[in-house]
């Protein structure tokens, strides 16, 4: 039991945790605050890790200048996708996103191999990043981390609450009102002189450039990027933590990524535990554990949706989803 | 017209929604599959086969070779060719492993010689139940085709693929016609009548007819049970279509993982007609009976169903639900009866052509959601709501997938069908056929 | 029903309209006439055909024509709309008014014609351009922004605001004083609109009525020179109603224009200096309330609306005896 609750403390702060945390921040401005349906977020990440890590791996690029060319190109795909999207009902920007997404892992995981090294993916990028660690040297592990991993969940959260800052400042500033007013009804915004599509642009641009963030600290974790890991369950998975922390709160899909780590985590570990009972193994192994546990996701999805749409700790009156 | 703003009449708050139902839908389920679980545990051999071919003697089969599988937990076993060439090497299911398969070149008769620089010994990849190992014998005499030569054959391999898509597609488009609802879940009615064939046919032995036409059956059964357990509450709660939306993406997550429970990530095929003898079509392109029969009755079934969406009471109710569901209601329609019957032939449309891709891209538990998108660009580019515009735009999605491979590598075929659907909204958001949208 | 008992403030309103500089007001202290005295003077004596010209015209509309489908829903040939005055625009329905209205506002595109305000071109603009022009719309089924509260809603109409570009938003210093000006306003139309005691409850939880008000509010948050309401009288009850009218005639004498869409004839008869009578796309009548009231052909295209008599007939033939069935055009 006390390597379940470790584990799960383990899985609910550490870099992966902070890389969908980030990815449900962007989704939360687009989706949360401003109701666009970005179901492509794991393209923004995809180009977070790859083109960061193909820019220092085969480029040569020092870090943080292929850090801003990452992001320059995260800023072109919103733009691409939003450019045409934006003007029309609310479910094209859904699918063209999506569409998006899957050109996107099929190029990274296919083509441009001198870049993005196919199946393998890309590695040998986080030399530099690791280089800045100053933690003192020690082996084994600290609080369950690695000194690289520790490195890495430091510097993830402390950009993670630097960007809640931003998005809470944002938020109650009159821009984020005009957000959250198209939320409810572009039509009676754009009917007071604001300029709606450019509003939805820059909530695209903003989310999607978190996104990218987000890629880069799970890039940096992993030290290593696959074009498997960007596929669509990943956006929907950010959006279940989204919702289960609560939508259009500053740290709703905070509170969401850590608790959906840490819960996926414990019950993956008392899963486990259990499937290794050899009565239990019948009807149970371990592969089998871990749908059982990805189930549980969809279930817990759906029953948020349906009865708690404002999130586990949200107020029922304040709900950006008109769900009911 | 916003998504949100469209909603189903609503009618008396009845039942709590949808979740004792789904997890009876989910129990049954899960009795359904266990069952085949079971039994295919008993049943489950893999099964190595290849045949053996003398290219320097016009393609003569060769006789009397010794194969030898080893499993990767050490188990050895052996089979010889037979007068066809072929060979079949039995090794059982309970390894999932890597298998390495070596022709034993002692056993070749002679004047009979492996190929310069191909391998005596194969790694097959794949975890399907029959797995296949080719070795070359005799000197390298293929013909290149150029890639124009090949284009009949994309084109009949298109067509094919769009037909069977077209069943996928006509069920989404006609949901997404009467209830506004985008179904994520789609792709998993297409699994279940892919994994209900494998079921009858592997599992209980039935021939491959009586188990396609008992997969579509159990495929309505379940889009029975997909409205009345879950969507048809959730319309009278008045859920918002974005919402519903995403509640079909966790319903999405739970089939899907909930098939992957039963039949790992195995790829199953059918018993029979798994790799049927092609033949030759005026030199053009090969085709086999196993596909025109495919062809043939997924022709004859989509007629059907526009004939009965025409002419028939129910069909011009449906029709009439998709053009204005409060309009609809108000002349005396039910529209609750139309939708459920919607989602009844919806599925089992997804679950006959869930049954048809298990043959050509075997069982697994992720096929619905493989094809999910390829349907949703289908339903996309022949214009979203509209009958002719899915089946439109699923052959026009198959064709463009398979030619695509002309021009682009083959990996990326999904991602040009995608390409398309992004182009087709750009220049006409209402689809192909779809009716552009009135404003105020 | 004498309108003139509504609890319209007469004097509080110039302040608000004093404080936007696009708004005509403004000068209306200086001259001796207000705008909507000579509005009302440049009415008299008009010809009371369709498509007349207009003094001082705010708007005017050319062949604009609009169809969906087959299906033709706006063939204006010619209006115009007085300035400083109450225009109403009723037809039967079905005759294309509130689509006119989405063409006037940049929230529909027209197939051909032109369109001025104020004598620019609002030809391709979008309804947020049109909208900062000066010319503010309400919609028929009222839009208010649900889950913002009823004081954000009324920020949410002021124009040129600091705080609302992207990277000023995340630096409070930058829009705090010129939040509270906006705050100061929105408070005084609130109270002018009854709604004060409102202001931190959500939008969605108001009334029907209610929210027709704020809508109003909130569109003079934005200064608007020309008001465009659409059906403001739908869905309010008896009680509200008589402050609503008393509302619209303020803005009048505030010296806005205003154009409305209404089913409500008693409405149009108390408050409206012009009437435009629109059917099947087409104006097909224009005048003072009190004689389009009874005029035949508007009479006709009311009763023909129930008849389905064709209009163009109407037009020609004012005393249409026998009504022949027109074919099916929905």
């Amino acid at each position: 039991m006390i390597d379940a609750f470790t584990g799960a403390l383990h899985d609910g702060f550490g870099y992966v945790a902070i890389s969908y945390c980030l990815a449900a921040i962007g989704l939360n401005i687009q989706f949360g605050y401003s109701g666009l349906l970005n179901f492509g977020q794991a393209a923004f990440l995809a180009i977070g890790g790859y083109i960061m890590g193909a820019a220092i791996a085969t480029s040569g690029i020092p870090t943080i200048p292929a850090m801003l060319i990452a992001i320059l190109f995260a800023v072109a795909l919103a733009l691409i996708l939003g450019v045409p999207t934006l003007r029309l009902r609310a479910d094209y920007l859904a699918i063209v996103t999506i569409a998006a997404a899957e050109i996107l892992r099929l190029v990274f995981g296919t083509s441009f191999r001198e870049y993005f090294r196919g199946k393998d993916g890309v590695t040998g990028f986080a030399d530099g990043f690791r280089g800045l660690n100053p933690l003192p040297e020690y082996d084994g592990f600290f609080l369950t981390y690695s000194r690289n991993e520790l490195w890495t969940i430091i510097v993830g959260w402390i950009v993670v609450i630097l960007i809640c800052v931003l998005v809470w400042a944002l938020m109650r500033s009159p821009w984020g009102r005009v957000l959250r007013g198209i939320r409810e009804d572009e039509d009676a915004v754009r009917s007071l002189g604001k300029n709606v599509y450019g509003y939805k642009m820059q909530a695209l641009v903003l989310g999607g450039v978190i996104g990218c963030i987000g890629g880069f600290i799970g890039a940096f974790g992993a030290a290593s990027v696959q074009a498997d890991t960007f596929n669509l369950d990943f956006t929907f998975i950010a959006l279940t933590m989204l919702i289960l922390g609560g939508a259009a709160r500053v740290l709703g899909p905070v509170v969401g990524a850590i608790l959906f780590w840490a819960v996926l985590s414990f019950l993956g570990s008392i899963l486990s535990d259990l499937s290794a009972n050899p009565t239990v193994a019948q009807f149970m192994n371990a592969d089998q554990a871990s749908n059982v546990r990805l189930m549980l996701v969809g279930l817990v999805l759906m029953l948020l949706m349906i009865y708690r749409p404002q999130g586990i700790f949200g107020d029922r009156k304040e709900i950006a989803l008109d769900a009911r | 017209m916003s998504p949100s703003s469209r909603r189903a009449p609503q009618g008396a708050r009845r039942r709590g929604p949808a979740v004792t139902l789904l997890l009876l839908l989910a129990t049954s389920l899960f009795a359904v599959l266990a069952l085949s679980g079971t039994a295919q545990a008993a049943d489950g051999d893999r099964t190595v086969v290849g045949t053996l071919r003398n290219s320097a003697d016009d393609n003569a089969p060769v006789p009397g070779v010794t194969v030898d599988v080893e499993t990767s937990d050490g188990g050895q076993y052996t089979a010889e060719s037979n007068e066809e060439g072929r060979f079949e090497v039995a090794v059982p299911a309970s390894d999932t492993g890597t298998l390495t398969v070596s022709l034993d070149t002692d056993t070749l008769p002679d004047g009979v010689d492996l190929r310069e620089g191909a391998p005596d010994t194969l790694r097959p990849t794949g975890s399907l139940s029959t797995v296949t190992a080719n070795f070359a014998l005799g000197p390298d005499d293929r013909q290149v085709s150029t890639k124009w030569d090949q284009v009949p054959q994309l084109l009949y391999n298109g067509l094919l693929f769009g037909i069977v898509l077209s069943l996928g597609a006509l069920g989404l488009s006609m949901v997404f016609g009467t209830t506004g609802l985008t179904n994520f879940a789609h792709g998993e009615l297409v699994t279940f009548g892919a994994v209900m064939t494998y079921m009858g046919n592997r599992v209980f032995g039935l021939p491959i007819m009586v188990s396609v036409l008992l997969a579509v059956v159990l495929s309505a059964g379940f889009g029975w049970l997909n409205d009345k357990g879950l969507w048809a509450p959730l319309r009278r709660r008045g859920t918002g279509l974005i919402a519903m939306m995403i509640v079909s993406i966790g319903l999405q997550f739970l089939l899907r993982n909930l098939y992957q429970y039963f039949t790992g990530g195995r790829a199953l095929t059918y018993r029979e007609y798994v790799t049927p003898a092609g033949q030759d079509a005026f030199g053009l392109f090969t085709y086999t009976t196993r596909d025109v029969v495919i062809i043939l009755v997924s022709l004859l079934t989509l007629i059907a169903v526009t004939l009965a969406l025409q002419f028939t009471r129910l069909g011009r109710a449906t029709r009439a639900v998709s053009d204005n569901p409060a309009l609809a209601a108000s002349t005396g329609i039910n529209v609750n009866r139309v939708i459920t019957t919607v989602w009844i032939f919806g599925a089992a449309l997804a679950g006959l052509g869930g049954a048809f891709l298990g043959f050509s891209q075997s069982v697994t538990y992720q096929l619905g959601a493989q094809v999910l998108l390829l349907i949703f660009a289908a339903t996309c580019v022949g214009g979203l709501g509209s009958i002719w515009g899915a089946m439109l735009g699923s052959i026009i999605i198959g064709l463009f997938v398979e030619t695509s491979t002309l021009l682009i590598p083959s990996e990326l075929k999904y991602a040009g069908a995608m390409i398309l659907l992004i182009i087709v909204l750009l220049f006409r958001p209402q689809g192909l056929l779809g009716r552009a949208q009135r404003i105020g | 029903m004498p309108a003139d008992t509504s609890p319209t403030p007469a004097t509080g309103a110039t302040s608000m309209s004093a404080s936007t500089p696009s708004s005509p007001a403004t000068g209306s202290t200086g001259t001796t006439r207000s705008v909507a005295d000579q509005g009302r003077a440049d009415l008299q004596g008009l010809a009371t055909e369709p498509g007349v010209k207009k003094k001082d015209p705010i708007v005017v509309a050319t062949d604009v024509r609009r169809t969906f489908g087959g299906l033709t829903a706006v063939d204006v040939e010619h209006v115009e709309i007085q300035r400083g005055v109450i225009t109403a625009l009723i037809g039967p329905n079905g005759a294309g008014k509130t689509t006119f209205f989405n063409l006037l506002t940049g929230f529909d595109q027209p197939d051909s014609g032109s369109w001025t305000f104020n004598g620019t071109s609002l030809k391709g603009k979008s309804a947020y351009k049109v909208a900062r022009l000066g010319m503010v719309r309400t919609f028929q089924l009222t839009k208010v922004l649900s889950k913002l509260t009823v004081l954000e809603n009324m920020r949410m109409g002021a124009t040129g605001q600091r705080g609302e570009r992207f990277w000023a938003g995340a630096l409070p210093f930058l829009w705090k004083s010129q939040e509270q000006e906006i705050t100061a306003r929105a408070r005084e139309l609130l109270g002018r609109f009854k709604l004060d005691a409102k202001e931190s409850d959500f939008a969605g939880s108001l009334s029907g009525g209610q929210r027709k008000l704020l809508e109003m509010a909130r569109a003079l948050m934005v200064g608007p020179e020309l008001v465009m309401l659409d059906e403001p009288m739908a869905g309010v009850n008896p009680a509200l109603k008589q402050s609503l009218l008393g509302h619209v005639k303020s803005l009048r004498e505030e010296g806005m224009s205003v154009l409305f869409v209404e089913h409500d004839m008693d409405m149009v008869r108390d408050i409206s200096d012009w009437v435009i009578v629109m059917a099947q796309g087409k104006v097909i009548a224009e005048g003072p309330p009190r004689s389009i009231m009874t005029d035949q052909r508007v009479i006709d295209a009311y009763l023909g609306a129930h008849h389905d008599t064709d209009i163009s007939e109407l037009e020609h033939v004012v005393t249409a005896e026998h009504q022949q069935p027109k074919e099916e055009t929905a």
